[in-house]
């Protein structure tokens, strides 16, 4: 069998091996249906319209909080138990180890993801909401669980301590949800160019994946994920090679 | 092709810390090479390099033909290592553990459960392999990894403090295994428990400081600690100054080191007490006076020394010879001013390949 996909296996198995999983795929899907449903929040059915936005509308800011809580042990918990040398050790490259990881990760993701089928039941059941829009929404939102997994693995291989790693991790998701909004704009000094400005607001995930939610899955969003995962995926395995003795 | 590890001039800096400094050596299969040293002298630094876990800074090693700059995968498929303190996914069973090592080597179907039962066999894990690792005890958390680490039959095992953790029966086991396995690998294996090499290596290396202090058979060691076996010699009623030149003028000795003398003729050099004699040894001229006394060529001089002291005015309180073995080596060679007898012993192994 391919390495990556015997890490995959083990670590995919390894959610289910400890209370982890279920502790977080029950807080998701209370959290989900809790901002989905509550008047004051996502207001389903206040709106009264068959679609999913009060749904999709929560996830940027769900993910950003519970993202760090799955990838904050990808690396920290290898380190800081030392079984980093024996994977290591082990005939495969170090792009096979970081793919492996982070697909397990995302795969769990994933099943959380899945697991919120109540929702496009539901919305189903009372009216006749366009079904495309909605699977542009849960494509949307993998992509987004992901590129936020990348970063929070990145940040992951840093340090042994997953509290740190959680800490960091949801600070930094914050910036790039956020970067497209005035709160983290303001924040750059009046000298930077416009050029610059637009480019930060760019990497906004939260801009990116309101628009895949409409309804349009445009390319370029798409690409932006996946670019932006890659990347981080790219200098999760750099932080790896330079600080894995440390 | 035989399996073999070549070492050459390997080097690893952290920082200003000069970690592995030019170690150069060759194993053969058949051959079961004990890596000894005292703690942070660079064996498990240079473990991690050949086994293509930390990148070298100068310097290579070349493992069953394959570089391990060049080449790591090919090096990690024929090694199997045991890291120190054994790491293991705590949340998997030995058995799921062993399953995942088989998957990612490539075992997969019956070979891969053949290598599995093998591994669990020998390491006589199968009272635990559906308890999780973390549960298990010290001793068995080190089997798994010794399990891991042979699973795959390599050519080559590398072994950091495999026997740290087991009590001695099992300490007894993991030896024989390791016996059995050298006749046709090369094993690698770091300890600091000096009987270990006895009872295991037909070879060992000693490194301290990063630098490689002395390599040869635990025989050419023990020659070498014969070689060097000084007598203690403690005298009363004399002067320092004039015991010291007596001494050294005997047939067959090399040189005469004065250990420190006591006021109160209490026959325990080295004491508190001891410290003023060094300062001031001839102001002691009724206490004890204690030398050492090398003999050159590993001669017995105990007769020689014993003979001189009974002729001449003083008396003599004390003669005996020091502890020999593979501690006494291991301790001159890896603190400071041993370098002389570390090429001694160096050459000795050269010599014997």
């Amino acid at each position: 069998m391919n390495p990556t996909l015997s890490i995959f296996r083990r670590e995919f198995r390894g959610y289910f091996a400890t209370p982890v999983a279920y502790v977080f795929l029950i807080v998701f899907l209370l959290l989900t249906g809790v901002f989905t449903f509550s008047s004051d929040l996502g207001n389903f059915f206040g709106r009264n319209q068959a679609d999913l936005q009060s749904f999709f509308g929560f996830h940027p800011w769900l993910y950003m909080i519970l993202v760090p809580a799955i990838s904050m042990r990808l690396w920290a918990e290898e380190r800081n138990q030392g079984t980093i040398e024996m994977l290591m050790t082990l005939p495969v490259t170090m792009g096979q180890a970081v793919l492996g990881k982070f697909l397990a990760a995302w795969a769990f993701t994933g099943v959380a993801l899945a697991l919120t089928f109540p929702v496009w039941v539901t919305v189903n059941y009372l009216g006749d909401p366009d079904n495309g829009v909605i699977v542009a929404g849960y494509i949307g939102s993998l992509l987004m669980a992901g590129s936020y997994l990348a970063v929070g693995a990145c940040i992951s291989a840093f340090t042994k301590n997953q509290v740190i790693a959680f800490v960091v991790s949801v600070m930094a998701l914050l910036v790039f949800t956020m970067a497209g909004w005035p709160t983290v704009l303001d924040a750059l000094p009046d000298a930077v160019p416009q050029v610059l400005e637009e480019a930060v607001a760019s990497l906004s995930s939260y801009t990116h994946f309101q628009a895949i939610v409409r309804g349009v899955v445009d390319v370029r969003d798409v690409l932006f994920f996946v670019t932006f995962t890659a990347l981080w995926l790219f200098a999760n395995a750099v932080v790896i090679e330079q600080r894995k003795a440390s | 092709m035989p399996a073999r590890v070549e070492i050459s001039h390997l080097c690893k800096s952290f920082g200003p810390l000069r970690a592995v400094d030019d170690v150069s050596f060759t194993v053969e299969a058949g051959e079961v090479l004990g890596f000894l040293g005292p703690n942070g002298a660079g064996k498990s630094t240079t473990m991690k390099m050949v086994t293509g876990f930390l990148a070298p800074t100068s310097g290579t090693a070349v493992v069953c033909g394959h570089d391990v700059l060049e080449a790591p995968l090919e090096v990690k498929r024929s090694i199997g290592y045991l890291p120190e303190g054994a790491p293991a996914y705590g949340e998997m069973t030995p058995r799921g553990f062993l399953e995942f090592c088989a998957s990612v080597r490539g075992l997969s179907g019956q070979r891969a459960r053949s290598a599995v039962e093998r591994a669990v066999e020998l390491t006589q894990l199968q009272g635990v392999t559906r308890q999780r690792i973390e549960t298990l005890s010290k001793g068995y958390k080190r089997r798994v990894g010794i399990a891991q680490a042979i699973l795959h039959d390599p050519e080559v095992l590398i072994l950091d403090e495999p026997t740290d953790g087991l009590d001695p029966n099992q300490k007894f086991e993991v030896r024989a295994l390791i016996q059995e396995m050298g006749k046709d690998k090369v094993i690698i294996l770091s300890t600091h428990i000096l009987e270990e090499v006895d009872a295991v290596c037909s070879r060992a290396i000693i490194i301290a400081n990063g630098q490689l202090k002395a390599d040869g058979t635990p025989e050419q060691l023990h020659d070498h600690a014969w070689g060097g076996r000084a007598l203690r010699v403690g005298v009363l009623g004399a002067q320092q100054g004039d015991v010291s030149p007596v001494l050294a003028g005997l047939p067959g000795v090399e040189r005469v080191e004065f250990l420190g003398g006591s006021d109160h003729a209490t026959p325990v050099a080295g004491a508190p007490a001891a410290g003023a004699g060094v300062a001031a040894p001839t102001a002691s001229a009724n206490g004890l006076l204690v030398f050492r006394v090398w003999p050159s060529g590993g001669q017995d001089i105990r007769a020689e020394v014993g003979r001189c002291l009974q002729q001449s005015s003083w008396t003599l309180a004390e003669l005996s010879q020091e502890q020999s073995g593979l501690d006494r080596v291991f301790r001159e060679i890896t603190t400071s001013g041993g370098a002389s007898d570390a090429a001694t012993a160096s050459a000795a192994g050269e010599a014997s390949r």
